[in-house]
């Protein structure tokens, strides 16, 4: 592997990202995609007593899944990387501390997904593994209770808020296969331009996706159009079309090759999510059921996975502190 | 039928109107201004005793009856009014006492029926 430009990571062996699996709650089932997810759930606790309960369960069966979809035995699987929204991380360390694989705490908040993938592939292009396990997950839920307000306290989300996605995505990456291979990541910095409102994450995101972006494309010199699709994790409406206007600016035009994972995840007009999907499983579940499959289904052969995270926690916002946004990408190719 | 002829049409539709613009200006503080929920509650009940420590309030009270005592405001004005009272009769302590004291009811009976809620009823997610 050898680094190029300022951020980029290049891959002499590309690793293959070779099986994914996702499960999702009742909202995310009555979306657009769900045919594509592995597991649908009918209740958002799935017969446990917390949420924080269902969102570990919910890992660790999407962990289960993914890993009985690869015919890859569990003892075969080298590292795992793995993180969510919740304090320390524990719906992964929770919900994986039966797996017996040696575990990586990753918080990227909701780039997390992505950072671990970028981790992986460096791992396994480094020879240091064979296969790696990366895993995530989100629950609307928890999130809520974490982040803003419990949902006993049955206020209004402002127009401007997401929708924290319930569920799990994870992926199997090994350093040999027959693709789709991530043949380059660019790991992000920390942009924050000052917003404060943690009702609305798209806006306080969208800088460090273009950042992200832009740096990547010139890192390889390559024009958007290089890409089938530039997929970003969950900015939502609002973050999406900031990122489209302000590429504009700069001369780059992603307007006809450019989606975001919160707008596609949930119908806009049937289910009133305000201002789109978020959370860790936004693009985590995205990924692994939907374009996953368009990439081994060959309707898409190049893609731009861009996830992004707001890292913020609930005693930074009360104190008035910015929201600092960040996002990674990977690029995968068959 | 006497029943029915007692009930004040009229005062109910005060009562109706009057909550129901107390109400109009919380959801057009939370649609339009970055204020959390928590803080427009607290601006509510502020507004609330400033307005019954004024003297204000009392004449919505005596125009829409519940339309103005149930909403948050009314809350703020109850607090001031029993502060002012119990001052009259009691002194200075009169000011830290007689707000809680008059309305104890309600908050003993927000905690009571908030536990006795809590213990047939399972948190749930939202609808939107």
């Amino acid at each position: 592997m050898k680094r190029i430009g300022k951020q980029t990571i290049s891959f002499d062996s590309p690793p293959t990202i070779l099986e994914t699996a996702s499960i999702v709650g009742p909202k995310e089932a009555q979306g657009p995609l769900a045919k594509y997810f592995d597991q649908c759930l009918e209740d958002e606790f799935w017969g446990e007593k917390t949420w924080e309960k269902a969102e570990s369960k919910i890992i660790k069966e999407t962990v289960n899944t993914v890993i009985s979809k690869s015919g890859i035995a569990a003892s075969d699987i080298d590292y795992c990387f793995a993180g969510d929204l919740l304090n320390q991380c524990i719906s992964s360390s929770f919900g994986l501390r039966e797996l017996n694989i040696p575990f990586f705490g990753v918080f990227g908040a909701c780039s997390t997904f992505v950072e671990s993938l970028c981790l992986a592939s460096v791992f396994l292009d480094g020879k240091a593994a064979s296969n790696v396990l990366c895993a995530t997950s989100s629950h609307f839920c928890s999130a809520e209770k974490q982040f803003r307000f419990p949902l006993e306290l049955g206020n209004q989300r402002p127009p401007t808020s997401q929708w924290t996605v319930t569920g799990s995505g994870a992926a199997i990456v090994s350093a040999s296969g027959k693709g789709p291979y991530i043949t380059a990541i660019t790991p992000g910095k920390i942009v924050d331009m000052g917003i404060k409102d943690a009702n609305n994450m798209g806006a306080a995101m969208a800088p460090a996706a273009l950042d992200t972006l832009i740096t990547h494309l010139q890192d390889l010199d390559r024009k958007p159009s290089y890409y089938d699709m530039i997929i970003s994790g969950d900015l939502g409406y609002i973050g999406k079309e900031i990122v489209t206007e302000l590429a504009e600016t700069k001369g780059y035009n992603i307007k006809n090759n450019y989606e975001d994972c919160g707008v596609i995840i949930f119908d806009k007009e049937k289910q009133d999510t305000h201002s789109g999907g978020s959370g860790c499983a936004c693009i985590g579940t995205t990924f692994s059921g939907y374009f996953f499959k368009q990439l081994r289904n060959r309707k898409l052969n190049r893609i731009l996975l861009i996830a992004t995270g707001a890292l913020t926690n609930a005693t930074t916002s009360q104190q008035g502190e910015s929201i600092p946004g960040i996002a990674h990408a990977i690029a995968i190719e068959n | 039928m006497e029943f029915i002829q007692s009930i004040d049409w009229m005062g109910i539709l005060k009562c109706f109107i009057v909550g129901g613009i107390i109400c109009v200006i919380g959801q057009i503080l939370i649609d339009k201004t970055k204020l959390t929920p928590a803080r427009i509650l607290v601006v509510f009940v502020t507004t609330g005793a400033i307005l019954g420590g004024l003297g204000i309030y009392k004449y919505l009270i005596d125009f829409a009856g519940a339309g103005a005592t149930v909403p948050l405001l009314g809350f703020g004005a109850n607090l001031a009014k029993g502060a002012i009272q119990e001052v009259q009769t009691s002194g200075l302590l009169g000011a830290f006492v007689g707000g809680v004291k008059a309305s104890a009811g309600g908050i003993a009976a927000a905690v009571f029926f908030g536990y006795l809620a809590s213990l047939i009823a399972k948190p749930k997610i939202k609808k939107q």
